[in-house]
């Protein structure tokens, strides 16, 4: 009989004899037999004979070190202890240099002086210097990304302006900024202009510019005025919460009112009135103001009283929402290009004006394409905010960068700067993934 | 068909991933047809011989410090401290260009010379007991004494620290000076606000536009950073001292005879101005009867040899730097950066400087 | 009887320069006060800008220290050999256009171009041993400038290129713990910022190698790149393999090929070319990364911008430094990207 093997690549091979022959069949994949692959030595794992047609499933007899289901798990392993060999070689290297490792250093007191963000005197610990970075880290990415989304927006939308000034205006923008690096434009800004603004003070005279408020913009940094809480603040922001308890109940019934009759009972207008009402009746009824306005005033070297930016962080606040904003701005236009021409001309037929468009139609249908980029633009922001060293922001880079610098615990401190960087984008791609999530099921 | 094209990819690509891995490693176990393309480097009392099997220095020096080191338009290092790299090519090979200069940031230069990427480091650097114990490493010398000062706005009428009650200071992370700065202050209860940059550059520049009341840094830097401002004349450092610098060169710990080679130089530059031999009059002084000139130029007695370079080697220092002063003159002097001698004068002329016996 | 058909031309207000304006500019009220504002805006920037660049800059910064922005550090007497390599690769380029539509022969001579002028560039740029009187040694750790800023770039995206392929691979395996292994891999260096990775490299890789092994400073930044690059170009090639319909797997499978083969003839070579676009952008952005390197204290062109202030007569001159340096990277980035985009257009690549 004639002699026909298939060898296939998981081992097993089905026989077939029919009256015309021996045939060879491939179990997984087609009927087509086959024939014509090299013989190897096979043994039987299953015969049958059905109808008068036999079966025979063979495997084929391969030693278990070319058997692909073991070399899978082998191969495997033998990655896993390859990876682990070269860890272990990289930590023996490591401790072969007398070096320890060890998290005590961050109880012990810096004896180093930060001046940005919360309090810090040079008697606090280590660890207390790192918390100074991340809230500065968190301060300066929660406003850019803020700032930047507001202007990739308006920037977006310029970009598709029938207006052929602005459109240029926005391609320009976006084309420059995003085909520069964000550090030779932080450098710029902060080594070029803003520590060319006026001095604060010369001469016992002011000469930093002062704009209403008052607010006094130098290279000291922008001091603006920025209301404090007073004694009566106490007895005042019960009313807060109370507002908010009214907004959410009112939310509520709204959204149950839509869901019963399909059509809000009242308007979004009297959430909105509430929620401003309660804090102004409180303000009135509690003895003196809660909140005073507290303005900047010079006194001595700087400017104290109401709440002083330094140059660092509107430099890097400036140049991050800049540099972020014209990626925002790509994003928006590829979101708004996505929603099909037929959507924004059937509004128009129906009589939309064009705001009415852009609010109603195209926007909540481009946010479905916005959202996944716009998360990983948000991500970046918080990724380069790293850059910060290189204008003296503490951040949380910096910060641990002077920390190793005087605790020489090199390795602790870089777990720690990653650990932190990755749980804050964790942090955000969560938020922004729930987001999406409900944008999504709205549009279906 | 296309297979074979594949293939021949895949060779080129390899060779050529080899040739780059071996034209750009400095990995010892790289194989190369000629070992002399990989620098050998390692730590322990070798380093020396595998300097001179190099066949040149490799030196780390500041790349942006005015007077000491830093990069010039010509895109070559030049100052204080590089022109002991210099003096140290010239001992060891004759050749003043046998060296090969390392910019390092603060943060990298103690890290740089534990792991051996350097053999000297040379770029002002404090003695202090910590570093010279926990880091392992070994100083040979003081080359220059410093101390950590403040400098202000002419017209700002600070004259001591407590002045500066409220003001805003900027310094170099990295370094002891910002510790120094935040004991100072805190000693006298006076309050100020830090600003901290990577980069002695960055430092002096925000300093320059305004954005701090006052700079803390050695006061021989300061002094550099201030002849290189715009206007020298507007600014003034306070007569504070919030510590004590003493700067020199420093090696890896155990390589006790290259960390000789590098305290003896250095000596015998400092010998050479009490002696008054000087690169111009060196190639006479050949010829003098002083014991102490013969000795020192290699005339007379194995001193070079016993520290296993030629014994003629300060005649080659000197024709390439010159003696302590000539080398103090050039980058720190009136000429240059314009530092009053102060301590670093010679011992005879009252100040710290004190070869050893050369004998 | 001949119907004349006379078509009416556009009333006068639709077409020319006026019509153009009306449509463009002046459309609707709000436009009108749009365009004033714009064309106000326009004009105080352009004006501020023009009268800096033509009056107040002091461009002597930058002439003068020309060849220092280019090749920094690189010895005088050496250059021309920067000037070689860089000729090396316009001709490539030339010979590339020139051949761009050719098929066979020329094509392959031309990938083996490329290939050898690599290796080629990097032995006439480092050169051999210092005595040699042929190509002196120059270490790459004293490149400098906007050739330092290249090397980094390139070196770095041709070097994280396996890597990235592999990790690719690896995520898209089936085996759990490679798949697991590359995975926390490439999320763990996309979580976190290039300048930690450089940190790193610079820092806390020496104290994990053997003390023999010693990486100059350029080496470890190299390394840095490489690695923080890689997770980006498997995230790219994972893009493009997810692209490939599941029909050639099994058409391939069909023909007898194994997995391996499958990967590396069949689905590998068509994936690579959908992605090339996203490697463009991708080299684009390490490009610019690049200057990153400033804070670990390399000298690359932003580093060079940054020393040459220094220098006593150009003190204070970071405008004009940095402006330079932003213009030489809006050139680079500026005509890559454009060059790309009309390339993918024309080429249709990643629609095939």
């Amino acid at each position: 009989m004639d002699q026909r093997w298939f060898v296939v690549p998981n081992g097993l091979a089905l026989e077939v004899s029919t009256p015309t022959g021996v045939q060879w069949m491939q179990p997984d994949m087609s009927d087509e037999p086959t024939s014509g692959c090299i013989p190897l030595i096979k043994k039987v794992v299953k015969a049958s004979t059905h109808r008068g047609t036999r079966i025979v499933e063979r495997q084929k007899a391969v030693p278990f070190w070319l058997d692909e289901r073991v070399l899978k798990v082998l191969g495997q392993i033998a990655f896993l202890i390859l990876v682990i060999a070269v860890g272990a070689w990289a930590i023996s290297n490591y401790l072969d240099r007398d070096l320890t490792f060890t998290f005590r250093f961050l109880g012990e007191e810096a004896s180093f002086h930060l001046a940005e963000g919360i309090e810090f005197s040079p008697t606090d610990s280590y660890a207390r210097a790192f918390l100074v970075g991340v809230v500065n880290t968190i301060r300066v990415a929660s406003l850019g990304i803020v700032l930047a989304s507001l202007l990739g927006m308006v920037a977006g939308i310029s970009r598709l302006s029938d207006n052929w000034l602005v459109n240029k205006i926005a391609s320009v923008y976006i084309e420059i900024v995003r085909n520069t690096p964000l550090l030779v434009q932080l450098f710029f800004l902060y080594f070029a202009v803003i520590l060319k603004l006026p001095q604060l003070k010369m001469k016992d005279e002011v000469t930093a510019i002062i704009l209403p408020g008052p607010t006094y913009l130098s290279n000291r940094g922008l001091a603006i005025p920025w209301p404090r809480p007073s004694d009566s603040f106490s007895s005042w922001w019960p009313f807060l919460i109370a507002a908010l308890i009214v907004v959410v109940v009112l939310w509520i019934l709204r959204a149950r009112g839509v869901q019963r009759t399909g059509r809000p009972s009242f308007n979004m207008l009297w959430v909105i009135i509430a929620f401003f009402t309660v804090p102004v009746i409180g303000w009135f009824a509690v003895p003196g103001n809660p909140l005073v306005l507290d303005v900047p005033i010079i006194e001595g070297l700087r400017a104290t009283g109401g709440t002083i930016l330094s140059p660092e962080f509107v430099a890097l606040t400036l140049g991050l929402v800049i540099y972020t904003g014209a990626f925002i701005a790509e994003v928006v236009r590829a979101g708004i290009l996505a929603v099909p021409k037929g959507q924004t001309e059937a509004a128009r037929a129906q009589g939309f004006t064009n705001g009415q468009v852009l609010r109603l139609i195209v926007l909540p249908q481009a946010l479905r394409v916005i959202i996944p980029p716009l998360i990983s633009q948000y991500l970046n922001l918080i990724k380069n905010s790293s850059l910060a060293v290189g204008i003296g922001f503490l951040d949380l880079y910096a910060v641990s960068s002077t920390m190793l610098n005087q605790s020489g615990r090199v390795v602790e401190v870089f777990l720690m700067i990653m650990a932190s960087y990755l749980s804050m984008s964790l942090t955000v791609s969560l938020i922004m993934n729930i987001v999406n999530r409900r944008i999504q099921i709205v549009e279906r | 068909m296309n297979r074979k094209r594949f293939a021949l990819i895949v060779v080129l690509m390899s060779l050529s991933l080899i040739i780059a891995s071996c034209g750009t490693t400095e990995c010892p176990e790289c194989v190369c047809p000629e070992a002399g393309e990989c620098p050998e480097v390692a730590v322990g009392g070798e380093r020396f011989q595998l300097i001179k099997d190099r066949g040149y220095i490799l030196c780390g020096v500041n790349a942006e410090l005015v007077g000491f080191g830093f990069l010039n338009p010509e895109g070559e290092f030049e100052g204080f401290d590089v022109d002991f790299c210099k003096a140290y090519a010239a001992a060891v090979f004759g050749d003043p260009t046998a060296v090969e200069y390392r910019p390092l940031v603060a943060a990298e230069r103690l890290p740089a010379l534990q792991t051996g990427e350097i053999d000297v480091l040379i770029r002002n650097t404090t003695w202090t007991l910590t570093r010279d114990t926990a880091n392992e490493l070994d100083w040979a010398v003081v080359t220059f004494y410093d101390g950590q000062g403040m400098m202000v706005r002419a017209d700002s009428g600070f004259k001591t620290l407590e002045d500066m009650a409220g003001a805003t200071v900027c310094t170099t992370t990295g370094t002891t000076t910002e510790m120094n700065l935040a004991d100072s202050f805190r000693m006298r209860g006076v309050e100020y606000t830090p600003l901290l940059f990577e980069s002695t550059q960055d430092t002096n520049t925000a300093y320059e536009e305004g954005r701090c009341d006052g700079e803390t840094s050695d006061k021989s830097q300061l002094a550099a950073l201030r002849t290189a401002m715009a206007e020298p004349e507007e600014h003034v450092i306070i007569d504070v001292t919030m510590s004590k610098e003493p700067l020199g060169p420093l090696t890896a710990h155990g390589d006790n005879q290259w960390n000789d080679v590098v305290r003896w130089v250095a000596w015998g530059i400092m010998e050479a101005e009490e002696s008054g031999v000087n690169s111009q009059n060196v190639d006479e002084m050949l010829n003098s009867e002083n014991p102490t000139i013969k000795r020192l130029l290699g005339v007379e007695g194995e001193m070079g040899a016993s520290l296993g370079i030629p014994n003629d080697f300060m005649v080659h220092v000197l024709k390439a730097v010159g003696n302590y002063k000539e080398i103090y003159m050039r980058h720190l002097g009136p000429f240059g950066i314009d530092i009053p001698r102060g301590p670093n004068e010679l011992w005879t002329n009252g100040g710290l400087l004190y070869p050893m016996a050369w004998r | 009887m001949a119907v004349q058909s006379e078509t009416m031309k556009p009333p006068r207000s639709e077409v020319g320069l006026l019509g153009w304006l009306k449509k463009n500019l002046f459309s609707t009220w709000y436009n009108v006060l749009l365009t004033i504002f714009s064309a106000a805006f326009i004009y105080i920037v352009l004006r501020a800008v023009i009268t800096w660049v033509v009056r107040d800059a002091r461009w002597a910064v930058v002439t003068t220290n020309l060849r220092v922005f280019m090749i920094g550090r690189y010895p005088r007497d050496e250059a021309g050999r920067v000037l070689v390599s860089l000729g090396i690769i316009v001709l490539m380029t030339a010979l590339t256009w020139v051949f761009r539509k050719a098929k066979g022969k020329p094509r392959r001579w031309l990938v083996i171009g490329w290939l050898l002028s690599f290796p080629l560039i990097t032995i006439l740029l480092r050169g051999f041993s210092r005595e040699s009187p042929f190509l002196p040694l120059v270490s790459e750790d004293i490149w400098s400038g906007l050739l330092l800023t290249l090397v980094l770039a390139i070196v770095g995206i041709l070097a994280s290129f396996p890597l990235g392929v592999l990790l690719a691979l690896g995520r898209r395996s089936k085996l759990p713990i490679i798949k697991v292994l590359c995975t926390m891999y490439i999320e763990t260096i996309r979580g976190v910022p290039l300048i930690s990775v450089l940190f790193m490299s610079q820092l806390m890789l020496p104290l994990f190698l053997p003390p023999e092994i010693r990486l100059g400073t350029v080496m470890r930044a190299l390394t840095g790149m490489a690695l923080f690059s890689a997770a980006y170009t498997a995230e790219n090639v994972r893009g493009g393999l997810a692209s490939i319909p599941i029909g050639q797997y099994e058409a391939a499978r069909a023909v007898g090929l194994n997995e391996a083969l499958v990967m590396g003839l069949i689905v590998l070579p068509q994936a690579l070319r959908a992605v090339i676009p996203a490697i463009v952008g991708q080299f684009i952005s390490l490009f610019k990364d690049t200057t990153l390197v400033v804070i670990v204290g390399l000298l690359d062109l932003l580093g060079i911008a940054k020393a040459v202030t220094a220098q006593k007569e150009f003190i204070g001159l970071h405008k004009e430094a940095y402006a330079f340096t932003a213009v030489i990277f809006f050139i680079c980035c500026f005509t890559m990207s454009y060059t790309s985009r009309r390339l993918e257009q024309r080429l249709g690549v990643g629609e095939r």
